[in-house]
């Protein structure tokens, strides 16, 4: 299979100013006639599906949550990066491109990184303008802060809630649509299906989850901004609901799936205290900027840390990268804390058989600063962790521990935004176009903001403008075979009734790949896992027990729904991790390291993009690649020291 | 720890319901609240029985999804908190606790312990917006705003949209929540231009949702998870008012 990035020739700088000349336009008479199906409410979706009502399309926006402004980007704490230099200390489109590529571990696209840099000035400036109370200075201009793994203050924020007001900002601009009748909005809707006609996606078939209805839903296109698939582990940080199933779907009807084994596993989350724990909670990384990372030099030291001398702690991190120390990027923190507790100097409650926590400690900064300027930066966050563990921060160092959180990975798009098959477009967390086998911090925000408001809006015109669509309705056989293909399926799940719950499987499920397939990996391990998985998800097919009937109200069934779905995609997960024999990046093969224990990335092979291609439950996938062209930065070794 | 619960149980959003009683043990004071019901329902699953339906998302406090009565107090006993990230420690072994959904007429039951807070959505939808296309932004430092103002608003932005603060007032008032938004947006000098039309048109569309009237009690403001202080309320009764004046 041919892969066309579309990439727009000439040099980097001028490649989407061009592009976006090049781009065929739609008559603004003629846009009301084209109705587009926006799946998720988050910043990716909800940016989308205000800004194209904006321009006249006729828009529907399917949420599974009871209102667009609970989708899970509500959740993101730190903040969101753009290259305005307002600091005036050396940043600019280049440096935030630079940065991003290199925290990506040069496995991203030069010239959709670029274009995402170049864009994250208007992010900024549509945010304040739509009222999203960024942080200010006492003269009124926008404060910064330097953030995850950045050198220069190129953060905006607002509080430890930016994601909460960013989302807040594109569902006030959403609801505004919603007034003006170009914005239908289906809540508590969950996509099932895609359906595809003569190549091009044209709809997707619903589950109604308050009465069980399933309905379909024709348009001109479909936009996927349905997030990430990290509850593929069961314990995440991602809210309860956060699924693959429109992914995979849309993946098993023909859509390409691009890097699925890059997922990212944020360092500063709170350590799980026991076997029921339904989720884990993160919290923002900007504590890192403050507080230092150590734990006790003697394996098994179990005193309590106050009692614990300078001289006897590891504050590893400021040992092993004295330039970035805290501040080292994401997968390169994870790590090292999960060295440190397999080395046995893990701290807190033993949970499976091992301590799995370090200390983040903010003495030092509480001594330098004074307590009352930690609680303004930190006070919500330090009362979350309060709330969450019983213990006081502000008096004893907290604990943390990585957890998954995010996902590189996702359906593949061309330079468009758009997957391979005709009228599909993946936006937000759901593609992966941006940011290789790692994401830096903040950059979540600005990527799905980006695809939202300033490059789908014009790339979906191009689209429509030079696609001959055939009007269809929903009354296309195609779109009644999978309707009852989507109740069949629904029908099956509930006629197992076996012994074990949805979640015991999901439990199961998760634990194996956190085990084989989540910090660190190896061929072993994701052989096994690769055996293992079949054999959960025939289990599960045999002996799963889903409560209640299907016309009504039932969350037993749609967590059923969706873990079904982990259980095909998890195989997918883990073959990707196999294949790529080298370490980038959120994806490390213990195989391949450097004699310090660094990510060994092998640029002579593996230095492309992994595109798989579904070809039944069970049955081996095709691999293919798209090369990755360097013509701007050079590979490097990525250091941090 | 062991708990006696009495949980709201209604089959459908017409159908009648009542209170059931269940007796759970093997609990932990580390869980969440919801978690303890995470274990109800694997127990009630196990026993082939229909587990019990609730709302919940995030789980961590900030997407307003959870939405429960603990006891006749929204969110439960502990001040400042959504009942997503309540402890069990805060509850004693042998402790009888009462669930229920948010009891308010523009909250109609979908089933047991879920409702339907689109009202909400339709009260934003009247206004709750600064109306700024994309793409038509001046750069963002060309509008200043004061570091106290800007705080004042991110007070006011603070609010989740969870409805406990409805759920609280016997009037079943939604003054709480649309004085955040009208406030939030009023403040800063971005959402100025629509500030008296943006308070008329809130309050007419909570009026027709069938959110009730503030009668003062400020129930909402000792639930709300976020604290916000009703000092708003008079915020916007005064937006309101002027309002009312420019359009007469
Ligand atoms: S579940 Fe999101 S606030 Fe409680």
């Amino acid at each position: 299979m041919k892969l066309d990035s579309k990439i727009p020739g000439g040099p980097l700088e001028t490649k989407w100013e061009r592009h976006r000349f090049e781009m065929k336009l739609i008559n603004p008479a003629n846009k009301r006639k084209h109705r587009i199906l926006v799946v998720g409410s988050g910043l990716a979706g909800a940016s989308a599906a205000a800004t194209l009502a904006e321009l006249g399309y006729e828009v529907d926006c399917f949420c599974f949550q009871d209102s667009p402004r609970r989708a899970h980007s509500i959740a993101a704490q730190g903040g969101i990066n753009a290259a305005k230099n307002y600091q005036n200390d050396g940043d600019s489109v280049w440096r935030l491109f630079y940065d991003t590529v290199k925290g990506g571990d040069f496995r991203s696209r030069e010239a959709n990184v670029y274009r995402l840099a170049e864009v994250s000035n208007n992010i900024i400036d549509q945010c304040a303008a739509m009222g999203v109370p960024f942080a200010r200075e006492y003269g009124g201009t926008l404060a910064n802060r330097s953030f995850g793994g950045a050198q220069v203050s190129r953060t905006f924020y607002a509080r430890g809630q930016t994601g909460q007001q960013l989302l807040l900002g594109c569902y006030s601009a959403l609801m505004r649509q919603v007034a003006a009748g170009k914005v239908r909005l289906h809540v508590r809707m969950e996509m099932l299906d895609l359906v595809v006609i003569d190549g091009t996606a044209r709809g997707i078939v619903t589950r109604n989850l308050c009465d069980g209805k399933i309905e379909s839903w024709a348009g001109d296109a479909v936009v996927l901004g349905t997030g990430g698939y990290v509850n593929v582990f069961f314990l995440s940080t991602n809210a309860m609901g956060c699924n693959v199933t429109a992914a995979w779907r849309a993946h098993r009807r023909g859509a390409l799936f691009a890097n699925p084994c890059y997922t990212q596993i944020h360092p500063t989350c709170i350590p799980q205290s026991g076997e029921f724990q339904s989720k884990l909670t993160l919290m923002s990384e900007s504590l890192r900027n403050d507080g230092r990372v150590w734990v006790p030099a003697e394996a098994g030291d179990t005193r309590p840390p106050h009692r614990i001398p300078e001289e006897e702690r590891d504050y590893f991190l400021e040992r092993k990268y004295p330039s970035f120390g805290n501040l080292a990027p994401r997968d390169i923190a994870s790590r090292s804390a999960k060295e440190a507790c397999d080395a046995g100097k893990g701290v807190g409650p033993e949970v499976g058989g091992q301590r799995r926590g370090v200390y983040l400690d903010f003495a030092d900064a509480i001594a330098r600063l004074g307590r009352e300027e930690i609680a303004g930066r930190y006070g919500n966050l330090f009362q979350m962790y309060e709330r969450i563990t019983g213990e006081d921060p502000y008096s004893v160092p907290m604990r943390i521990y990585p957890a998954p959180h995010y996902s590189m990975g996702g359906l593949w798009v061309d330079y468009n935004l758009m997957s391979n098959l005709p009228g599909l477009h993946v936006i937000g967390e759901a593609n992966f176009s941006d940011h290789g086998a790692n994401r830096l911090g903040a950059s979540a925000l600005m990527q799905g903001l980006a695809d939202g408001y300033f490059v789908l809006p014009y790339t979906i015109g191009h689209f429509l403008a030079t696609h001959r669509l055939e009007p269809v309705s929903t009354d296309h056989p195609e779109f009644r075979r999978i309707e009852a293909e989507v109740s069949e399926r629904t029908r099956k799940l509930l006629a197992v009734e076996g012994t074990r719950s949805v979640d015991s499987f999901h439990m199961e499920l998760g634990t194996l790949l956190w085990n084989q397939c989540g910090m660190s990996r190896t061929k072993e391990g994701l052989e096994e896992a690769l055996t293992r998985i079949p054999a959960i998800r025939e289990e599960f097919w045999e002996n799963v027990r889903v409560p209640g009937e299907g016309e009504d109200f039932n969350q037993s069934l749609e967590k059923a729904g969706r873990v079904a779905d982990f259980l095909e995609f998890a195989e997918l997960m883990c073959l990707d991790a196999l294949e790529r024999n080298e370490s980038c990046g959120g994806h490390f093969r213990e195989e391949y390291q450097t004699e310090e224990g660094e990510a060994l990335r092998d640029d002579e092979h593996f230095c492309h993009v992994a595109v798989w291609e579904f070809r039944g439950v069970g049955e081996r996938p095709l691999r293919h690649v798209e090369e990755l062209e360097f013509e701007n930065v050079k590979l490097s070794i990525r250091s941090y020291k | 720890m062991k708990l006696i619960l009495h949980i709201w149980r209604q089959p459908g959003p017409k159908a009648p319901g009542r209170m059931e009683r269940f007796d759970l043990d093997g609990i932990s004071e580390h869980m969440s609240f919801l978690e303890m019901l995470d274990l109800l329902n694997e127990k009630l699953t196990a026993e082939g029985k229909e587990p019990i339906a609730f709302d919940s998302d995030c789980r961590e406090g900030i997407c307003g999804m959870c939405s429960l009565v603990i006891n006749g107090v929204p969110h439960g006993p502990e001040k400042g908190t959504t009942v997503c990230q309540l402890h069990m420690r805060h509850f004693r072994d042998g402790q009888e606790i009462w669930i229920e959904p948010w009891r308010a007429k523009p909250f109609p039951i979908v089933k047991d312990l879920v409702v339907d807070r689109s009202s909400m959505d339709r009260v934003m939808a009247a206004g709750g917006y600064v109306s700024v296309n994309a793409g038509s932004a001046p750069d963002a430092n060309s509008v200043l705003v004061g570091k106290d103002t800007a705080e004042q608003a991110f007070e006011a932005a603070a609010c989740i949209g969870c409805g406990a603060c409805v759920a609280a007032c016997k009037n079943a008032s939604g003054m709480l929540f649309v004085a955040a938004k009208v406030s939030h947006l009023g403040l800063l000098p971005q959402g100025r231009e629509e500030r008296m039309r943006r308070v008329r048109r809130m309050v007419e569309a909570m009026d027709q949702e069938g959110f009730g009237n503030c009668t003062n009690q400020y129930e909402c403001e000792a639930t709300c998870p976020k604290e916000i202080p009703v000092a708003f309320i008079a915020r916007m009764n005064r937006d309101f008012l002027k309002a009312a004046l420019f359009s007469s």
